[in-house]
Parts: C-alpha cells; sequence; structure tokens
C-alpha cells in the first residue's frame, strides 16, 4: 500500500488523520494546524490580553504539558505578551504526584517558567494519604478534587495572578456534558460549556483552551513534539460514574470521530437555550461569562484525567453520604460504647455535620432552578456560591472525624496532633 | 534458517499502558512470519499475542475490550496512526516499530 500523502503539504508522508474531519497530515503540518487552532480559540474568545499574568494549572500530565508548551509557542510566536507560570498542587499522593511533580520541575526548566507548588498539607492540614486513611477509597475523589480547585484559586492569589488556564480538552468537556445531561442538571451543563468562567470582577478567572482539541490530537502532539509528560493512574480509584461517561464517549467515537465535538457543540447550543437566571450567565455579552462557578463544579482543575474531575452532583451525594457515614459510624462506637463508656462523649459532635451547609438546597438544585450567587465563604473568605464552601464543608467532616480514629488506634499523644490540626482548621477559618 | 522462520520487531507501550507490561517500555519481540494458518502475522495477531503470552497482568480488558484494541488507545506503526495501515489486518514487516499509547490517563 503506498503511504498517503499529506492533505496540506502534499509533499510528506501522512502520519496522522484527524478525529474531526478525516484530514490526513504529515508530522509538521499536524503540529502547525494544531498548534493555529489553539490560537484562533485563543484570538476569537478574547482570552488573554497583553500584559495578563497567567497560571497554568499544571500537573505534569499530558494535557497541562500540551497547553504549557503550546502558549510558550504561541506567545512567542503572535506576541501575546503574557507572562506564563506553571501552578502545580501537590495533593500529598505518595508515589503518584511526588513522581509527576518531579515531571512540572523538568518542565519548567524546558519552558523557562517559574513554578509554584501548592500543598494541599499546607492549606488544609491534610494530604490526600491523610483523607484516605480517614475516609477509605470509596469517596476521595470528591475531597480531592473541591481541594485542589479551591488550591488553585490560593495558589494564583498567592501569586498574585487573576486568571488560571487548565488542561481540559474538547473529550473532557463532552464528558461533563454527557454527565450533567444525565443527571439532568441543566443549570451546570450551561455553566460548563463555557471556555471561561468568572469575570474581570472575579478575583480568580478559569480557561481552558484546549477546549476544542481532541484528546488523542493533544496525546498526538505530545508524542511528535517529544514532550515530557508523566503518564500513571493515581492510585486511588476512579468516579464511576465520570468513568462511564468516559468510555461512553471513548466508544462513540469510535464509531463517530467528529461525535466529541458535535456534543461539545450541542452543549454551547443548549446553553443558550437556559435562561441566565439559572446558569448565571449574562448573556448580552458576546462572550459568555459564569458568576457562579466559584467552587468549580462544572470541572476540575487538570490534575488527575478520569479521576478527581468530579461535578457538583457529587457533592451532593457526597453530603449525604458524608451524613450517612457520621450516623453510621456513631453506631459503631456504641457498640464499643458498651465496652468503654467514655466514648459516649463523642457521639454527639459527629452527627452535626448537615443541613446548614446548604444541603438541601444542593440536592435540588437542578429541580428549583435557583440562581447562585458568587459571594464569599464565611468561614475561609474564598470565593463560593454558597454560605460555606464546599472545601470548608468537607473539612469540617474530616476533623470531626478525627476523634474516632483516635479511638481506634488509642493512642494519648496523638492527641496533640489532633489538636494541631484543629489549630490549622481554625487558623484555615480565620484566614 | 530460523531468521527465514522469524521477524523481530519493537513494541512500545507508552501513556501508561507500561505499567499492564512488567512496567517495561519497550519489549523486542521475536515472532514467527506466519500465524498458525500460514497467513502472514498482522497487528491484530499481534494483539492477541501480546495478551497471551507478553502481559502478566490480569486486566486483559484494560487493552482489549470486546476483541478490539481498547477505544481510548492510539496504536502507532512506525510512527503513523494505525487507521492509515490498515488498522489489525496490517501485516507486520520486519524492524517494525508498533507502539500502543493510552490516552486514558490523567493530564
Amino acid at each position: 500500500m503506498a503511504p498517503a500523502l499529506c492533505a496540506i503539504c502534499n509533499d510528506s508522508r501522512a502520519l496522522i488523520i484527524r478525529p474531526k474531519n478525516h484530514q490526513k497530515l504529515c508530522k509538521a503540518c499536524f503540529i502547525a494546524i494544531f498548534e493555529a487552532e489553539i490560537h484562533h480559540t485563543i484570538t476569537t474568545t478574547s482570552l488573554f490580553s497583553p500584559g495578563d499574568r497567567i497560571a497554568i494549572g499544571a500537573s505534569g500530565g499530558k494535557d497541562s504539558t500540551v497547553l504549557a508548551s503550546v502558549l510558550k509557542t504561541l506567545n512567542e510566536r503572535y506576541n501575546y505578551g503574557l507572562d506564563l507560570v506553571l501552578l502545580s498542587i501537590d495533593e500529598g499522593i505518595k508515589g503518584y504526584r511526588d513522581d509527576s511533580l518531579e515531571t512540572v520541575k523538568r518542565n519548567a526548566v524546558q519552558y523557562d517558567m517559574p513554578l509554584k507548588i501548592v500543598g494541599y498539607d499546607e492549606l488544609y492540614g491534610w494530604t490526600m494519604d491523610q483523607v484516605v486513611e480517614a475516609i477509605g477509597k470509596k469517596s476521595n475523589c470528591t475531597y480531592c478534587g473541591v481541594f485542589r480547585r479551591q488550591a488553585l484559586d490560593r495558589g494564583a492569589k498567592m501569586l498574585g495572578i487573576k486568571h488560571v488556564v487548565t488542561g481540559h480538552n474538547a473529550d473532557d468537556v463532552a464528558e461533563t456534558i454527557l454527565m450533567n445531561l444525565l443527571r439532568g442538571d441543566l443549570p451546570r451543563l450551561a455553566r460548563s460549556t463555557s471556555i471561561v468562567t468568572g469575570d474581570e470582577s472575579s478575583e480568580v478567572r478559569r480557561s481552558k483552551p484546549l477546549k476544542y482539541a481532541y484528546e488523542k490530537e493533544i496525546v498526538l502532539y505530545a508524542h511528535h513534539k517529544k514532550l515530557d509528560y508523566f503518564t500513571t493512574e493515581c492510585l486511588y480509584s476512579p468516579e464511576a460514574f465520570r468513568g462511564s461517561a468516559r468510555s461512553l464517549i471513548k466508544n462513540l467515537e469510535r464509531v463517530r470521530p467528529s461525535a466529541i465535538l458535535d456534543v461539545v457543540r450541542s452543549g454551547e447550543d443548549m446553553a443558550k437555550l437556559v435562561p441566565e437566571q439559572v446558569t448565571g450567565i449574562s448573556q448580552c455579552k458576546s462572550q459568555k461569562v459564569s458568576l457562579s462557578s466559584a467552587d468549580g463544579e462544572e470541572e476540575g482543575a487538570g490534575g488527575c484525567g478520569t479521576n478527581g474531575r468530579d461535578s457538583g452532583g457529587e457533592m451532593a451525594d457526597m453530603e449525604k453520604k458524608l451524613k450517612e457515614d457520621e450516623e453510621a459510624s456513631s453506631r459503631e462506637v456504641e457498640i464499643t460504647a458498651a465496652v468503654s463508656s467514655p466514648t459516649n462523649g463523642q457521639r454527639h459532635d459527629r452527627i452535626s455535620i448537615k443541613p446548614e451547609s446548604g444541603k438541601g438546597k444542593k440536592q435540588e438544585s437542578g429541580r428549583k432552578l435557583t440562581r447562585q450567587v458568587l459571594g464569599t465563604c464565611k468561614k475561609c473568605g474564598y470565593m463560593s456560591s454558597q454560605e460555606v464552601c464546599k472545601a470548608c464543608v468537607l473539612l469540617e467532616g474530616l476533623n470531626k472525624n478525627r476523634p474516632k480514629m483516635e479511638i481506634e488506634v488509642d493512642a494519648a499523644d496523638e492527641e496533640s496532633s489532633t489538636l494541631r490540626r484543629k489549630m490549622e482548621g481554625l487558623a484555615l477559618a480565620a484566614g | 534458517m530460523a531468521s527465514e522462520n522469524n521477524i523481530s520487531i519493537l513494541v512500545e507501550f507508552t501513556g501508561g499502558l507500561e505499567m499492564l507490561f512488567s512496567d517495561e517500555r519497550k519489549h523486542k519481540l521475536s515472532l514467527p512470519t506466519k500465524d498458525n494458518q500460514g497467513k502472514p502475522v498482522t497487528v491484530g495477531w499481534l494483539v492477541d499475542y501480546l495478551c497471551e503470552e507478553v502481559m502478566k497482568d490480569s486486566r486483559k480488558e484494560m487493552f482489549v475490550l470486546d476483541g478490539h484494541v481498547r477505544p481510548g488507545i492510539l496504536v502507532l506503526i512506525n510512527d503513523a496512526d494505525w487507521e492509515l495501515e490498515g488498522e489489525a489486518s496490517y501485516a507486520l514487516q520486519p524492524n517494525d516499530n508498533i507502539l500502543f499509547v493510552s490516552t486514558l490517563h490523567g493530564g
């Protein structure tokens, strides 16, 4: 079989077949058109202004590595005038994140960009390893996702940067649209289609310049440009629902490659039909911006691919589960209590994380269509559409569960560390 | 004349797939030129061979689903998308480089 020639230059051997239009391209023309399309996305949506300082949410994975590489290339080629910084989150997962952070450190050298790493440990007083130890592997992705989104905001604030870009690609966006469709969550579906969330008035905006880029092409770009990226699955279990949506997308892609972008465009069209008071998206602006995504419910931050990128509906499930766990664990303690009565005193505070955190509202959000308004969390002061942000709600649950663990461990010297955690919790609340 | 009955190729796994293959990215393989029906060996044959002979991990479904390479795994034959080369029906040639890249892992 004679090798096919590139459809653009008609000269070199075609190595790539583009999923969206079956165009056969050589390596050089593919790289050129991939970059040109990202440039087109950036310019048509007026994503950046000259002089902007931009934090690239960098995990060391393929998407954020490609994003950093392409942005550096375009910034130099088209004189965007951007000041690019890598911002990484250290979730505290041994054998996973510590390895991927090594990749980010190499990227910082390769791309000549400053790198800032912020850790869950310093922000929340908990590493993900500790969270999993406390709550198990079932819903840890929700914690990780909620914490990471806020951590990116906090990291950006520490750097004095007002715009964070993440490596979300077309497959990710299509997946989130499908998930919200399957949940019947139109407001969130609408918001998840915007390329940028937050506006000039928000402390930190987020955007996804790779929104129209196929995951397949991102991997091929990284391969053909020989980019240095990290590829090990997170050690903790993936979310079943997102995993199913992902498989669905990948299966659709095999039968009809254009399906991924078609889902993205359908999502955008549906978003236009959702009333502004439902989504919080102002329709009078030509460029859609979402006001209410401070909690970043629509998406995660390019961190761990299939994992950890949950959407808000899971948060409601999580809060419900948290409460159930609390109740279950209080029953559990009762058995222990029969043996040693002092534990009795623990039971009350363990039941108390619930309704006031806006849970009732949250679960109904798809039905009642209440408008979400961006404010600040009364506990930590960071952006939130709830009175108390999700990170604080989860943290409160975690911190309340500490005593239980210590009963099981039965160690007196654990007490000092519990106290320390509590102090950190307080410090967080104050800060 | 053993050399006439064998071809050697290089198989590479990246994007996390190496996990399934003893954490080794590169596998130099010496393969028979014909399958048990006397037909030249193809990439499709290679995929079965990898599952049966090379993969020690039990999670075959992470690599092959319903008789096909799992959706989301790219196959490159000498750096070209296998869709340009006839996919599974491509007949292996001496010194071919077959790369399997998973796109399913984090970014």
